[in-house]
């Protein structure tokens, strides 16, 4: 995953500044520490294990559609419903399309979707914990109690509504898990930005008469970026649930794409009938996937969190 | 001050308004009233006339109260089964975990349990209808019970579905029942008690738990939210005619007079749980009540 390695902000603290011994260290203490973290991720077995999982995932995401033996999209009515067989590994769905090929291939929608709009979220829930946290007064208390709306309603709920209002489409999909969970994020960053802005470092840059965004996005930033990153995955998590239970109901990743989601949402009716393969296969997808992300989560939190 | 804020009717309108200008300008656009007066208006009538009991009606020329009001109920009997169940399973859990920490007992409770809280509510339902439904033929496949059921029978067509929301309530609960233990085991008090020579029941009882449950309670109200979100998909999968599945239909029907009423329905249930939640928190917790006399 792409998520930790951040030596980035540590350097950019050293540089930016007219470095007093004192920031000087800090940012060598910062560098340090990334090293850490990311030794500890690497002998985090939850880590190694929630990567591979991801990783075979991302695979299929891009290689998928060159490697599988079926079109995905192709129906053929006559063999709908064939069990699984060396023909048809995991049988075929309602329309005949080979189950197989689409769960192998359903792994790129979501896989654009989940991280494409946790990016989002964690962007703007970020920039806007950074100014509740930073201000307090009024500014938090207005952005507050905005950011009470939004959460005000649960999030599938919410993704019906919008998805009624556009129609659904991959954009919405984004738009919509990212500017949802961006209020959930935006409330761990204003924690950690609360205990940050009281420190030294805040103080010495004020008394500089650095800029406000320079103090924010420069200094107090690259402090918090621990407790960011741990929400990236989680939310991460949080995003393929979502995205997922969206398709499902119809308002998420528009048919026919292979998506696994839709693939239940299509062939659930048939369950009772004992036509279990086209449901379990692309439901045991989801499942792993989100397994995999957890474990990743887990793995860095565990390293990133003081 | 937060209570305060809470309990205020103009920040309930604002909570609210948010979701709903959305849905508004949906209903305007559907109209072709695309200025901004008419929603405002528009809004206003709906509202006032919900504040009534007047919910207008649905496309299908029902009165929108009679469409909603059956699902209501049978959703808070499936809500209700699945919090009876997860609630004791996952502070049992939570509490086994914490006393446990760092063990493989504890990380098999904590991430098995977030892992499952992170699988979506209708992959849960396939494993549990092919398990318990087809494979074993213990439960029939969906959760619409025959008309005039007894209890019983409606118990065991509400079970896996209910059972469903459990998978996915269960995490979050337990983590914050662990957080609460283990911090309450770290405490004087407890360090005290056992030092004291208290029998090692007596001290998890009197003193970890009655502290370590406190946020956990809280925690519990808050997932009205995550429940209501699932009971849409749990009751869709498994054709039970609650409000989650209204609201689905709603929303694929552009029933928007249905939508509006059911997601407001919604949004102040969920309101109320928080607030009982916080009601809740400062009874059961001096601290807190003291506080905020301050």
């Amino acid at each position: 995953m792409t998520a930790p390695g951040q030596p980035a902000p540590a350097g950019a603290t050293e540089i930016g500044t007219a470095s007093p011994a004192a920031v000087g260290a800090h940012a060598a203490d910062a560098r340090v520490a990334t090293k850490e973290r990311l030794a500890l991720l690497r002998r985090s077995k939850s880590f190694i294990a929630g990567s591979i999982i991801v990783g075979f995932w991302v695979l299929c995401a891009i290689f998928g559609e060159l490697v599988v033996p079926k079109d995905p999209l192709a129906s053929d009515p006559i063999n709908d419903l064939i069990s699984p067989s060396g023909d048809n590994w995991f049988g075929t769905d309602k329309l005949g399309r080979d189950v197989f090929s689409r769960v192998i291939t359903g792994a790129r929608d979501i896989l654009i979707v989940a991280p494409l709009a946790t990016i989002l979220a964690t962007v703007l829930g970020t920039a806007l914990g950074l100014v509740t946290g930073y201000f307090r007064g009024l500014v938090d208390d207005v952005l507050s109690r905005i950011i009470e709306a939004f959460l005000a309603l649960p999030v599938i709920i919410m993704g019906l509504l919008v998805a009624v209002a556009l129609g659904p489409s991959k954009t919405t999909l984004i738009i919509t898990i990212g500017v949802l969970f961006a209020p959930i994020i935006s409330r761990t960053v204003r924690a950690a930005v609360l205990t940050e802005r009281e420190l030294e470092y805040v103080a010495a840059a004020r008394l500089r008469n650095e800029r406000t965004p320079y103090v924010l996005f420069g200094e107090i930033l690259p402090n918090v970026m621990g407790p960011i990153i741990v929400e990236f995955t989680v939310r991460l998590g949080y995003a393929i649930f979502v995205a997922a239970g969206l398709s499902f109901l119809g308002f998420g990743i528009p048919a026919p794409a292979p998506d696994w989601g839709l693939q239940v949402a299509d062939n659930y009716g048939v369950i009772s009938g004992g036509f279990w393969w086209p449901v379990l296969f692309p439901s045991l997808a989801i499942a792993t996937l989100v397994i995999g992300v957890n474990l990743i989560a887990d793995g860095v939190a565990s390293a990133f969190e003081r | 001050m937060f209570l305060a804020a809470q309990v205020l009717p103009g920040d309930v309108a604002r909570r609210v308004l948010g979701p709903f200008a959305d849905q508004a300008s949906v209903d305007a656009l559907n109209h072709e009233l695309g200025t901004d007066r008419p929603l405002i208006t528009q809004y206003w009538d709906w509202i006032s006339h919900f504040l009534t009991g007047d919910l207008g009606e649905s496309i299908r020329n029902r009165p929108v109260s009679d469409v909603l009001f059956d699902p209501m109920v049978a959703s808070a009997k499936l809500a209700l089964l699945a919090f009876i169940i997860v609630v004791p399973l996952a502070i049992v859990g939570g509490v086994v975990a914490a006393m446990n920490e760092g063990t493989f007992r504890d990380r098999l409770i904590s991430v098995g349990g977030l892992s499952a809280t992170a699988i979506p509510e209708f992959v849960w339902a396939v494993l549990f209808i092919l398990i318990f439904a087809l494979g074993l033929g213990l439960f029939p496949t969906t959760a619409q019970p025959p008309d005039g059921a007894s209890i019983f029978t409606q118990l065991k067509y509400l079970l896996l579905p209910s059972l469903c929301l459990v998978c996915t309530l269960f995490g979050y609960i337990a983590r914050m029942a662990r957080a609460g233990t283990i911090e309450a085991l770290d405490a004087d008090y407890t360090r005290t008690a056992i030092l004291k020579g208290l029998p090692q029941r007596t001290v998890i009882r009197r003193h970890v738990l009655r502290n370590s449950l406190l946020p956990t309670i809280a925690v519990v109200a808050t997932q009205a939210g995550y429940l209501i979100g699932g009971l849409v998909i749990i009751e869709t999968i498994f054709n039970y005619q609650g409000i989650g599945q209204t609201l689905a239909r709603a929303a694929t029907q552009k029933d928007i007079p249905v939508l509006q009423s059911g997601v407001l329905l919604v949004g102040i249930v969920y309101l109320v749980a928080t607030l009982i939640a916080d009601i809740l928190y400062s009874v059961l917790n001096p601290r807190v009540r003291l506080g905020a006399a301050e």
